[in-house]
């Protein structure tokens, strides 16, 4: 396997409904190395999300292969798969999916709460990975007192806090305006450029340009996989702080 | 995930809906209240009982005079005057099992003393008396054989007697008049509170029963030395029915009856009816923490109903703590120990319901109440169980649900 972080062979996975079953992933082969920024596109019912969900081991496939960092992934099941997602994958989601009335510290804690980290070990870590977010000072801070953009960054810390090898996101900006999407897309492409693996998850174009690779999805097939030169985000940033400045 | 993290995640999520978690612990609070309180009743019953069985003597045989038949009718135990003085003494030298016999008259007057006055029993008795009843003298000196002899003009006052002619003061030496009799009182006696049928035992005045026959009462008893009643006391360890058969020969053979005759006397057991009172107080605590603990029950099924409410809203909670990584025992377990948590917390105020409760009870309605601490334990102890039986099946449900389902949920 030598050094490909992520590989998929012929990874399948098929849902039984009453009747009759649907191919929502169909043979897929893929190879992601570390240090990629991976935007994985497609329009709904392209089997993106099944991908997705199989890669965050949130799932498993019907047949096929998939080795993470060296582990092959797909026969496991239950608490090793928790165990992976645990320590392996950090997730993004496009709601936050914040605890509410649980203070921004407690609940980049999360993760290590399932993982034997003595307490005062992660407050450390989780208030070092606010602080790498840009929110030290709004450690205390109840998810309903923070911004869009910055809930994000506090699910970012979250994900950044057990070191994973990966860092999943499901339309991390979905639910975001532009410049806070720009803002959030700086952001993962500053985690991208010290070395962590990403992969994306987005129907946008204009999202999927910050990524140095796109994997386009049709019918639970790749239709395309190219190698993009990144847009800088925080160029865009900059562009559309001062629109708004002279408006 | 420690246990203490645990418990944590569970007062704040029980602490987020304040209002929900009280009601819920409240069917739990009434629940280990009730338990509680009502164990605390029966078990105050039980040893009030057991008091009395004490305050009676456990081996106490009452022997009372026989009943008339006149015409068919018959009137009764008491009705006619068969018993002697020398039927006691017979009692007490004739059998060896018999530890103490004392042949006692009653009779109910007036006494003064002073300017105060007061109406009560007064029982003649012999010094064998105080053995018998398990009763002693309190402050100044019992009787001696030279009174019963000398027909002595003396008294032993009770204590609720000694209270109502004499107050605070000292009664010994002073003079009170029992039915126009004179008498000096000589002592006072020990408390001994009410009977089962709730009489007040210490409404008494103890003289000779000489002194109450020839001196008090006067009339045919006289003559004739009839008695109301034999205290008897059996020696310790000897079995009741053998010495009630004892007791029935010589009795039948002093009265010269006949085979075919009914006894003229009767025998009065009294610790068997207070044996089967404390086994009836017994079962009544028995009923009464079971229908306690059906309200204990019922709180149980209220924290059932919550915790799959609670597991239905947070799903999605649910589902993020899978993605980081909570095993399905993980989850399992944060629900168990809030469906725990708030049948403990609820135990706990349920203690403080209870023993405020039994206090209330044993203050406003003057009943007796026992707090148990085995009653505690076992309540709280009941508490937790059910708090883990109908979290379990809530709880179990939650770390079932799949990950990207929960996740998903809206």
């Amino acid at each position: 396997m030598d050094e490909a972080l992520i590989t998929t062979r012929e990874l399948t996975k098929v849902y039984r409904m009453e009747g009759y079953a649907v191919t929502a992933l169909n043979k897929v082969s893929v190879d992601i190395h570390k240090g990629e920024f991976v935007a994985v596109m497609g329009p709904s019912g392209s089997g993106k999300s099944t991908f997705m969900n199989l890669l965050g081991c949130l799932d498993s496939p019907t047949s096929g292969e998939y080795w993470l960092a060296g582990e092959k992934v797909s026969e496991l099941s239950g608490n090793a798969l928790a165990a992976i997602r645990n320590r392996r994958i950090g997730f993004v989601f496009q709601s936050f999916n914040l605890l509410p009335r649980t203070s921004a510290l407690e609940n980049v804690e999360l993760p290590l709460l399932y993982s034997r980290v003595s307490a005062e070990e992660r407050h450390r870590r989780a208030l070092a990975r606010l602080g790498e977010v840009g929110l030290a000072d709004r450690a205390h801070h109840h998810p309903a007192q923070l911004s869009g953009g910055q809930q994000q960054r506090v699910a970012i810390a979250r994900a950044l806090v057990n070191d994973p090898v990966l860092i999943l996101a499901d339309e991390p900006t979905g639910a975001l305006d532009t410049r806070t999407s720009f803002e959030v897309m700086a952001l993962l492409q500053d985690l991208n450029a010290a070395g962590m693996s990403v992969v994306l998850v987005t129907h946008e174009h204009d999202i999927a340009d910050f990524a140095s690779r796109v994997v386009t999805f049709r019918d639970g097939r790749v239709m395309s996989d190219k190698r993009t030169k990144p847009v800088d985000a925080r160029e865009k940033l900059r562009e559309a702080q001062a629109t708004l400045e002279t408006a | 995930m420690s246990w203490l993290a645990g418990i944590r995640i569970a007062l704040r999520a029980l602490r987020v809906n304040k209002m929900r978690s009280i009601l819920t612990m409240l069917g739990i609070i009434i629940g280990v209240g009730a338990v509680i309180t009502m164990i605390a009743i029966g078990s105050g019953a039980q040893a009030q009982v057991e008091e009395q069985i004490k305050s009676l003597g456990t081996n106490l045989i009452i022997v009372l005079p026989g009943s008339v038949t006149a015409g068919g009718v018959r009137m009764g135990a008491g009705s006619r005057n068969t018993l002697t003085e020398d039927d006691g003494y017979a009692l007490q030298r004739e059998i060896p099992n018999v530890q103490a016999a004392a042949p006692t008259l009653r009779g109910t007057g007036h006494v003064v003393a002073g300017g105060n006055n007061w109406s009560t029993v007064f029982y003649g008795i012999t010094p064998e008396y105080f053995e018998a009843r398990n009763w002693t003298v309190a402050t100044g000196r019992g009787f001696e054989a030279a009174d019963v002899n000398g027909a002595a003009k003396v008294a032993l006052l009770g204590e609720t007697v000694a209270r109502s002619l004499f107050g605070e003061s000292d009664p010994i030496g002073q003079i009170v008049r029992v039915r126009k009799v004179p008498m000096e009182v000589i002592g006072t006696l020990e408390r001994k509170g009410q009977s089962l049928q709730g009489q007040d035992q210490d409404d008494v005045i103890l003289m000779p029963i000489t002194t109450a026959r020839n001196r008090v009462l006067g009339g045919s008893g006289v003559k004739l030395r009839t008695v109301g009643s034999i205290s008897v006391k059996i020696r310790d360890g000897v079995d009741m029915a053998q010495a009630e058969a004892e007791m029935r020969t010589l009795l039948r053979q002093r009265h010269r009856l006949q085979p075919a005759q009914d006894d003229d006397f009767t025998l009065r057991n009294l610790s068997e009816v207070l044996g089967a009172r404390e086994e009836s107080t017994r079962i009544m605590t028995l009923l009464l923490a079971a229908v306690a603990s059906v309200s204990l029950l019922v709180g149980g099924i209220g924290i059932m109903n919550i915790m799959l409410v609670s597991v239905t809203e947070r799903t999605r909670e649910i589902g993020l703590r899978m993605a980081v990584g909570a095993r399905a025992k993980d989850i399992l377990s944060q629900f168990l120990v809030e469906a725990v948590t708030l049948a403990l917390v609820g135990g706990l105020c349920g203690i403080v319901l209870g023993v405020a409760g039994s206090f209330a009870i044993g203050h406003f309605a003057g009943w007796r109440t026992d707090l148990n601490a085995n009653a505690i334990v076992l309540a709280v102890g009941f508490a937790a169980a059910v708090g883990i039986f109908f979290g379990f099946y809530p709880a179990r449900k939650a770390s079932r649900l799949l990950p990207i389902e929960a996740l998903r949920y809206e």
